[in-house]
């Protein structure tokens, strides 16, 4: 019984906190509720025994709302808590497309005949995640590994606002880099 | 506690986050509404891991998960400094190129 009502506590933090996101001026507030309703959720899979994958998603999430509120700041450009303005578009029909995709849902998660539970936890979790993705499940970690190496590589190329074409030219041949600034490393 | 109640909660984080991802003009504030619908997918694994077989493979999905979610926070973020660049404004009406 007390788990079932930390449980809808967090639930409802977590779900108030996931609103207050659309609904608050600030931008900075609108990332801390979102690192607040990704911190309600960990607190959820700690519930579930999940120790490690509840206490990354905290630390991840948390670091990852620290970088978007810089994000968000350094590139608004102004206040919204000082200057108010609808940035929105096509309200009604999302509003409209969200509550049919709860209600679509909340119905298969009421009315599906759910199997009964196979099997038991094992007695340490993380020991036995730890075998699965260095064992039997080793191709998940051998495809999300390349995975993440090409978003490092892809985000900074699109992020790098000058690589080595726009300063050797399209073919690399130009003789000097064409730089801002002179000086600095040769080829 | 039962998986239809997680599940409830799980549906409502994820609709929460799509009305955000459809509705937001500001690029970011699209990347926050697909961060909750992740939210809500990460809950819904663990639900159906939790209250159904308890074996590791779910772990295993809920790592893949959150390394979908890094990815999409990391390229969204990439995105957005070229479109900021390039553009001056971090808006998705501003960015329909290739749009239809």
């Amino acid at each position: 019984m007390l788990s079932v009502i930390v449980f809808s506590a967090l639930a409802v933090i977590a779900l108030a906190s996931g609103i207050a996101v659309f609904r608050v001026d600030s931008m900075a507030r609108a990332t801390y509720a979102l690192a607040v309703s990704f911190v309600a959720v960990g607190v959820m899979l700690l519930m579930f025994d999940l120790d490690y994958i509840g206490v990354i998603t905290i630390l991840m999430m948390v670091m990852e709302m620290a970088i978007m509120a810089i994000y968000m700041i350094m590139f608004m450009g102004m206040n919204p808590a000082l200057m108010p303005m609808s940035m929105v578009h096509n309200k009604r029909w999302s509003a409209i497309l969200a509550v049919g995709t709860f209600l679509l849902l909340a119905g298969g998660a009421l009315l599906i005949p759910w199997a009964a539970r196979t099997g038991s936890p094992a007695a340490d979790l993380t020991a036995s995640l730890g075998e699965a993705i260095m064992g039997s499940k080793m191709l998940v970690m051998l495809t999300v590994s390349p995975i993440l190496f090409a978003t490092i590589v892809a985000a900074l190329v699109l992020a790098n606002p000058r690589g080595r074409y726009d300063r050797w030219g399209d073919e690399l041949n130009r003789p000097t880099p064409d730089d801002p600034q002179q000086g600095g490393l040769g080829r | 506690m039962t998986l239809q109640l997680v599940l409830i909660a799980a549906a409502a984080l994820f609709c929460v986050g799509l009305y955000g991802a459809l509705s937001q003009q500001v690029v970011v504030m699209v990347m926050m509404g697909l961060e909750l619908m992740l939210n809500g997918v990460i809950l819904a694994v663990a639900a159906f891991w939790w209250f159904l077989t308890p074996v590791p493979d779910g772990q295993v999905l809920l790592l893949v998960v959150i390394t979908a979610m890094t990815v999409e926070m990391a390229m969204g973020f990439a995105v957005a400094t070229l479109l900021h660049r390039s553009r001056g404004s971090d808006m998705t009406d501003s960015a329909t190129d290739l749009a239809g």
